[in-house]
């Protein structure tokens, strides 16, 4: 951890470091301690005065039916997205660590989406599958499927897991294909010389090997799923119809911006917050259990 | 013989993986190929449904206009020009990834090339913020940019984005290899920290830099909720924020064609980015993030 050369200096290390600990002060701490104080605050409804009420705001925002449809339905589609943007992404990589012609091609190809801003999957998407004009809901129709993401709950939270997922199956792709080629080729020969067909070469071998792979996955993905996927939301369905596609994170900039409560936006972050940190813990317990591998 | 015929011995079902990721690729292109179709087409033409599927003579007009003009819902124009929103969407890219690299470099090269008292404090202060993203304190963290009249304006769109736990963690990890005996060369030689720094420790981090810019240019590029906070002013409006602004999720009518020229354009500069930049990328990708 400790470097034994290092410079003497007294004064050129803090300027060094000053930007960033000025602005991580200015726009990290401070506002996040805000935010905190404000979850204690309740304004009264003509925004006039506000007084401190401990821990109210978070009383009314957990007891609220409507709060919990939306932690229950963030967790539906967290888990959705996560499974839509991994299982795809581990076929490809398996496949494309067969393949030895055009390997290079096929992996720029299937990069690409990584580039792209969830709210611009989000309009493609919301293209593909508009009502009537849509390419992909046009066949839908023909095969009797009545698709309208903008009356039926189901189909946009549909279309809003496909968008969320398509752009994530890029990033997913590339740490499959790195965690399979790290897996030793002896390791497969041996299981072949004993006889293992494809099949159990995948369960004994491959799949254990790409545990942690999977595992460092899911925690990235469940945190796009919960924070990065706003632009879709807010691009495509602003959470409806009703609220059948408003995420914790929507609801938030909602309560906050549109609706105006303060308080209790700022006690729906400090409970995201809590997420993150949660979040942030496991992945470090991960990291920290492969660096004493 | 495989060899007698000149050709190379395939396995059974060789052909397999192939066409798995053929199919793979059609569902990453087939959005693409559709918004491009889609933006060479009349309103009329894409209404027609089934819209046809290979590209109509409208291109340099569509094009043209959302460059030089703008979209909207029903022929009002709601938007900036995309030229105008394209240059907002790169000033703020670049300032960004740019700003995060200098001051992350910056902090890195302290923690590690100095004997600081409190060092890994301030470490540690910068790691968590890992775990404060805007969207958790977004009122608060808007307000304080309200109090420093920095709404409206491209350093309030980018500075509060400026800091990086990541970064500035990727170089201290970096700057931990560099052997002890480059640095006792260095000091034998004269060279002090500033001096060290550009000749030794900078063009050793390429590699590093490279990686970063691009997952960092694509992050500043992609924004959505900052930037729908901060700006107010259509002018400043990034081409992400743009698009989402010309689709009518209210029932009225969407000129598809426009917004699928936007979306192209707001997808190219970081697709360029990322498949020019591809080896850098991947591996800085996948190193780090591990």
């Amino acid at each position: 951890m400790e470097r034994k050369v290092v410079y003497p200096h007294l004064v050129l290390p803090y300027l060094l470091l000053a930007p960033q600990l000025i602005i991580i002060a200015i726009f990290f701490y401070l506002p996040a301690g805000q935010a905190v104080w404000m979850s204690t605050l309740l304004q009264d409804p003509l925004g006039l005065s506000v007084r401190f009420v401990g821990l109210e705001n978070f009383e009314i925002v957990l007891s609220d039916p409507a709060y919990r449809e939306t932690i229950a339905r963030t967790f539906l589609f967290s888990i959705l997205v996560v499974v839509v943007a991994l299982v795809p992404a581990l076929f490809l990589a398996i496949m494309a660590d067969r393949v030895v012609r055009g390997a290079s091609i096929y992996k720029t190809i299937l990069i690409i989406p990584y580039a792209i801003a969830p709210a611009v999957a989000g309009a493609l998407f919301l293209f593909l599958f508009a009502p009537s004009i849509g390419v992909i809901s046009w066949p839908l129709r023909f095969v009797g499927v009545d698709w309208n993401p903008r009356i039926d709950g189901l189909d946009a939270m549909i279309l809003v897991v496909l968008s969320s997922a398509w752009k994530q199956i890029a990033y997913n792709f590339l740490f499959f294909l790195a965690g399979l080629q790290s897996i030793p080729k002896s390791l497969i020969e041996a299981a072949k010389i004993d006889g293992a067909n494809a099949k159990r070469q995948f369960w004994t071998i491959v799949l254990p090997l790409l545990a942690p792979t999977t595992f460092f996955l899911i925690v990235v993905n469940v945190t796009y799923a919960f924070f990065e996927t706003f632009g879709v939301i807010h691009s495509m369905t602003q959470g409806g119809p009703g609220k059948s596609t408003e995420i914790m994170i929507y609801k938030v900039w909602y309560d906050g911006f549109i609706a105006q409560d303060i308080g209790r936006s700022a006690a729906q972050s400090v409970i995201l917050m809590v997420i993150v940190v949660a979040l942030t813990v496991v992945q470090f317990r991960y990291i920290d259990r492969k660096v004493h591998y | 013989m495989a060899a007698s015929t000149g050709d190379t011995y395939r396995p059974k079902g060789y052909w397999v993986p192939h066409v798995v990721i053929a199919v793979g690729i059609l569902i990453t292109a087939f959005p693409l190929w559709v918004a491009f179709v889609a933006s060479t087409l009349t309103l009329g033409q894409i209404s027609q449904a089934p819209m046809q599927l290979w590209p109509g003579d409208q291109f340099w007009v569509v094009w043209k206009d959302v460059l030089e003009v703008g979209g909207g819902g029903g022929g009002r124009i709601i938007t900036a020009p995309v030229s105008t929103m394209m240059w907002n969407s790169f000033v703020m890219a670049m300032v960004i990834a740019v700003g995060k690299i200098v001051i992350s470099l910056m902090s890195a090269y302290a923690i590690v090339f100095f004997r600081v008292p409190f060092r890994t404090f301030f470490f540690w202060m910068i790691f968590v913020t890992l775990m404060l993203p805007v969207e958790v304190r977004i009122i608060p963290t808007l307000q304080v940019v309200s109090d420093l009249g920095m709404l409206n304006s491209f350093a309030g769109l980018t500075v509060p984005l400026i800091a990086s736990a990541t970064a500035t963690f990727m170089f201290r990890q970096f700057f931990m290899t560099i052997p002890d005996e480059l640095v006792e060369a260095a000091k034998i030689d004269g060279a002090g920290p500033v001096r060290f720094f550009f000749d030794i420790v900078l063009p050793l981090s390429r590699t590093t830099i490279a990686a970063l810019f691009v997952i960092l240019f694509i992050y500043g590029w992609n924004q959505y909720l900052w930037p729908l906070l901060v700006t107010t002013n259509q002018n400043l409006d990034t081409v992400v924020i743009g698009l989402a602004k010309q689709i009518d999720t209210a029932g009225g009518v969407t000129e598809w064609n426009k917004v699928m020229a936007t979306a192209l354009l707001a997808l190219l500069p970081p697709m360029l980015v990322v498949i020019l930049m591809q080896r850098w990328f991947v591996k800085g990708l996948v190193e780090t993030e591990k």
